[in-house]
């Protein structure tokens, strides 16, 4: 099953702050059972993203790879 | 008819767009053929990089003000109000004392604020330098501390994405210089898994930070403050105690973009990151921080992205001529890197920063720039 986000950020080319950063940031301004989807380029965020939605104990719902960078969905949980 | 450019906030990218497109049409704008209006609810501009010296007594408020009506380009207009509701179908913005104003183009400029009530205790028991009033603040405080546990730490969003590394760095020189060091703790926390969110910043933060002896907490949202017992708490479990915390407060835009039906959550508005059109508005652009580009909250964005929307502002109000200049993520931050010596960095969406050799050299480089900041907003540099 394809996940909807509920919102998309295009954070690539994005250093600084950073997709990271712009997923934390969308977190915070969702609701709870909301999907924010950023997609970037950095190959760091593969990790980052997961490793900080583990940490914040959020969900992460998919790390999918496309032509233009990659698209990772973590859900609002709390 | 003359044309209406109106550019709503009196900040760094407003004053800018409005001197930008002034000077390269000097003689409609004296004509009136083009009225370039500012609408500002703040009549003075206050230079924000000033504040990190503010807090270390090292320069007086005075020299950070100017009045804004002194640095606008002849022939803009200042009205000294504050725009309550912007109704884009019929192209005009109202104000508090209940005037409205047409446009034919605007630019909504209206930077960012402090977001005080979003982290419970953070007014009674932060200190921050993100303000003047702020600065100081902490300039007190800092006068009276004589040793103790130094903790600063970083909410999200946040403007000038390097000051709180800076800060650090500046309060470990100054206790060294005060002599208070060695009974002095420093505690830096970040929100992510490194000490900055941009890779080579972090690497530089690590190495300096380790050398210095700071201690670093990563992964580290702050969720709420014990002003009584002095702990910071945040949102991943971890508690740090403190004797002087020092809070990078989360940022929010101007309530206008709520009011008008035009921003998101936290009042950014939706902006294309290279034609800086907000939403689907073929006639209304946001430029600074007040926007939801993923790119530094900070002033020489804000400048580099009025230059674009200046150029492309001229070709539309001079023959309609659709926007070709687009923005492409360009930043420039200097980073203080103690009281003697500083850095930079410099990035686009295409290309990372690196980070160069602190020196001297690049400090007194700042401190000119702090000096000829003047001649930039008017556009005269």
């Amino acid at each position: 099953m394809v996940e909807e986000a509920s919102r998309t950020i295009d954070a690539r080319g994005s250093f600084c702050p950073g997709p990271l950063m712009e997923m934390i940031r969308a977190i915070k301004a969702a609701e709870i059972g909301d999907v924010v989807a950023v997609l970037s380029n950095d190959s760091g965020s593969r990790t980052d993203i997961p490793k900080w939605a583990q940490k914040a104990g959020q969900e992460l719902v998919a790390v999918q790879s496309g032509e233009e960078g990659d698209s990772i969905l973590v859900r609002k949980v709390k | 008819m003359s044309k209406k450019l109106l550019i709503i906030g009196s900040g760094t990218a407003g004053l800018m767009v409005a001197n930008l497109v002034a000077r390269q049409l000097r003689g409609p704008v004296a004509h009136r053929d083009i009225e370039v209006t500012v609408l500002g609810e703040r009549d003075e501009y206050v230079y924000q990089p000033g504040f990190l010296y503010v807090a270390f007594d090292l320069w007086e408020p005075d020299s950070l003000r100017r009045k804004v009506a002194d640095l606008l380009s002849p022939g803009v207009r200042f009205v000294h109000d504050r725009a309550e509701r912007i109704d884009a179908a019929a192209q005009s913005v109202t104000t508090r004392t209940g005037q409205t104003l047409q446009y034919d183009y605007l630019v909504i400029a209206t930077g960012s604020q402090l977001n005080l009530t979003e982290i419970p205790g953070l007014e009674e028991g932060a200190h921050w330098f993100y303000t003047l009033e702020g600065a100081l603040r902490l300039r007190e405080a800092l006068k009276s501390f004589e040793g103790g546990r130094l903790v600063l730490s970083v909410g999200i969003p946040h403007k000038c994405p390097v000051a709180p590394v800076e800060f650090t760095m500046m309060f470990d020189d100054w206790a060294r210089a005060r002599g208070i060091r060695e009974k002095t703790e420093i505690t830096y926390t970040y929100p992510v898994a490194r000490p900055h969110t941009i890779a080579s910043v972090a690497d530089f933060a690590d190495r300096e930070f380790t050398a210095r002896g700071i201690e670093i907490e990563t992964f580290f949202n702050m969720d709420s403050i014990d002003a009584q017992g002095k702990v910071l708490h945040s949102q991943e479990g971890t508690d740090v105690p403190y004797d002087l915390l020092v809070a990078i407060p989360p940022h929010m835009g101007d309530t206008l973009g709520a009011a008008s039906g035009l921003a998101e959550k936290g009042n950014w508005y939706p902006t294309d990151r290279n034609l800086l059109r907000v939403g689907a508005y073929k006639n209304i652009f946001a430029v600074g921080d007040t926007t939801n580009i993923p790119v530094s909250k900070a002033g020489s964005v804000a400048h580099f992205e009025s230059e674009v929307l200046a150029d492309n502002l001229v070709g539309l109000l001079t023959d309609g001529r659709e926007p070709g200049h687009a923005y492409t993520g360009r930043a420039f931050c200097f980073i203080e890197t103690g009281l003697e010596q500083a850095t930079y960095i410099s990035f686009d969406f295409a290309h990372p920063p690196t980070v160069p050799t602190p020196s001297r050299s690049i400090h007194l480089f700042k401190q000119t720039y702090n000096r000829i900041h003047w001649a930039n907003l008017k556009a005269v540099m």
